[in-house]
């Protein structure tokens, strides 16, 4: 472990010298934030039929949603796309650390410190004065917490398998643009998942995204309530289980074939 | 059984290829084409502990194959090979922990961090304990004379200093051999001597097998006593760099500085391949005349105000075989 949480910590120091993307990116979730609150603010004005969530717990969803927006394994750990493509990742093999290990940690950190420069701050404005509650209880806030870990080890495990398509493809973008779209659809980013129509609960329910945002931010609010959490947190402990097995496995193929071109 | 073996080392990678234009563009949509190349076609040799071998050839020879398949990190399509009684590929992770890497073009060093976080970095990754890794970084700082880069960010280092920082890296778990691909290569002449200043001593007093790739062969004549020559996946040559230089040619050189334009400059036994203003270049066979007495004749029928006998450059020798040798 002491390896893994080494490469974490190091590319974790790295990113957080991006002091002015935070800043470009705080601002933009503020924008954005307050666009999506209007909106919803207009809906509940405007409509009478009774909603699967009370206008402050979309607040509470809105708001998280912005400020944990870079969690999302929206586009790949810029460095390890360079190292396949530039053939650095020859050193990575050379070391005494599995590449899925060493790929996660680094993941995980890309995926963690940009969401830490933005989350702080924002929170720390939009609690006082842009109207996201506090958590529903200490039960929840304590839920939430837990639930945020597995959220950023979910993101890193996707992320991860994404990585791991590089070994066949080198740039890979296309793959990235597909899922991003279905991601920002099925965890909730776009629009609140109990939102969604009936019929598709079941879909939403059963795809691994949710646990990226909608469980979190739903524990947070109360939505979900404490008896509903352990079930809930399990299916995200079994997908980032399974999906961690796909990368590993993935890995252990892909480097049979691995061509590291060129003196 | 020895250091480091390689019996039969056959490695083949496929090419894509495909016509130029727009024609060839769209036929390769459906009909992709390809060939194989034989990087590596039954390459065997073996080193001993604390050798420090250079290994030479053309681009494209097969060189950095047969590293990487040392290094565990291709698997060979056919024969064996062992790193200190281990198959690389086989038991990787104790493999590497026994063997350090410098690939010149490349950094292993964090980008964007300070020199001295990208070792404390490889000590977490290799598990090196707090007290033994205090004690050879304070050696390879000494001598590679660190201490003013450790705190700067890997972006800002010149190639030499970034270079001396690489060295150091690859040496921080103490392996017991040392993989270097072009360690010298965009360096300034100062910067050159120091790797190799270092090279040398890191040989002789820690007794680390080096296996040296690059095309600097004034790198391979300052160190390695034995050399491999690959070319087309095949082991040439493996001796040292003077049985390479008799193997293709015995012929030695003359260099005149004439007080004339030497116009008229010639002798049965030698033949002027090279003039430049007033430095004429002579080629003789030793074995047909000797050096003095074709000195003696040559000073006593020119103006010679100075001259020196010499080999011909080792590229020119390298050259020749890679010429003699293209398929």
């Amino acid at each position: 472990m002491r390896p893994v949480f080494a490469i974490f910590s190091a590319r974790f120091r790295g990113l957080l010298q991006y002091r002015a993307a935070a800043l470009a990116g705080l601002a933009t979730q503020f924008f954005w934030g307050l666009i999506r609150l209007m909106i919803f603010d207009a809906f509940y004005r405007s409509s009478t039929a009774p909603q699967p969530m009370d206008y402050a717990q979309v607040a509470v969803y809105i708001w998280l949603g912005q400020a944990f927006f870079a969690l999302l394994p929206q586009w790949m750990d810029g460095e390890i796309q360079e190292s396949l493509r530039s053939g650095t990742v020859a050193y990575e093999m050379l070391r005494p650390v599995g590449l899925y290990e060493l790929w996660f940690a680094r993941n995980l950190a890309s995926r963690t410190a940009p969401v830490i420069l933005r989350a702080v701050p924002l929170l720390a404005i939009a609690i006082p004065f842009l109207g996201l509650g506090l958590p529903a209880s200490w039960t929840a806030a304590g839920a939430f917490c837990v639930a945020m870990v597995a959220a950023a080890l979910l993101s890193a495990a996707i992320a991860t398998l994404m990585t791991t398509t590089l070994l066949w493809t080198v740039s890979g973008e296309g793959i990235w643009q597909l899922l991003a779209l279905t991601m920002w659809l099925f965890s909730g980013t776009l629009i609140p998942l109990p939102f969604f129509p009936e019929w598709l609960q079941p879909l939403v329910n059963a795809l691994p995204f949710r646990g990226l945002m909608d469980v979190p931010f739903r524990i947070w609010s109360g939505h979900i309530p404490p008896s509903a959490v352990l079930p809930n947190l399990a299916s995200v402990a079994c997908w980032t289980a399974v999906i961690i097995g796909m990368g590993r496995l993935l890995i252990a193929r892909g480097t049979r074939k691995l061509v590291v071109q060129g003196g | 059984m020895p250091f480091i073996e390689a019996e039969h080392l056959v490695k083949t990678f496929h090419v894509s290829e495909r016509e130029p234009g727009i024609g060839g563009a769209l036929r390769g949509l459906f009909h992709r084409r390809g060939r194989e190349v034989r990087a590596l076609d039954g390459v065997s040799f073996a080193i001993r502990e604390g050798e420090m071998l250079g290994y030479i050839g053309p681009n494209g020879a097969g060189k950095s194959t047969t590293v990487k398949v040392l290094g565990g990190i291709l698997v060979p399509d056919s024969g064996t090979c062992t790193v200190m009684g281990r198959v690389p590929w086989k038991d990787r992770v104790a493999h590497v922990r026994t063997i350090g890497a410098v690939f010149g073009q490349r950094t292993q060093l964090w980008w964007g961090l300070p020199v001295v976080e990208s070792f404390d970095l490889l000590r977490d990754i290799y598990g090196v304990a707090a007290a033994e890794h205090a004690r050879v970084l304070a050696e390879l700082v000494e001598v590679l004379e660190l201490g003013p880069l450790l705190s700067t960010p890997v972006r800002q280092l010149s190639l030499g200093q970034r270079m001396r920082c690489d060295l150091a890296a690859s040496l921080l778990h103490s392996p017991r051999i040392l993989f270097l691909d072009e360690p010298t290569i965009g360096l300034d002449a100062p910067a050159k001597l120091a790797v190799r200043d270092f090279l040398r001593k890191l040989n002789r007093e820690k007794g680390v097998t080096v296996l040296l790739t690059t095309h600097d062969l004034d790198d391979i004549e300052a160190l390695c006593e034995r050399v491999l020559l690959i070319n087309h996946g095949r082991i040439l040559h493996d001796g040292t760099l003077a049985d390479l230089r008799r193997r293709v040619t015995g012929e030695k050189r003359v260099v005149l500085d004439l007080a004339d334009d030497g116009r008229d400059v010639s002798d049965p036994d030698a033949t002027v391949i090279r003039r430049e203003g007033k430095r004429i270049h002579l080629s003789f066979d030793p074995t047909r005349v000797t050096a003095s007495a074709l000195i003696s004749r040559l000073t006593a029928n020119h103006p010679v105000r100075d001259l020196t006998v010499e080999n011909p450059p080792i590229e020119e020798i390298i050259a020749r075989i890679y010429k003699d040798t293209a398929a």
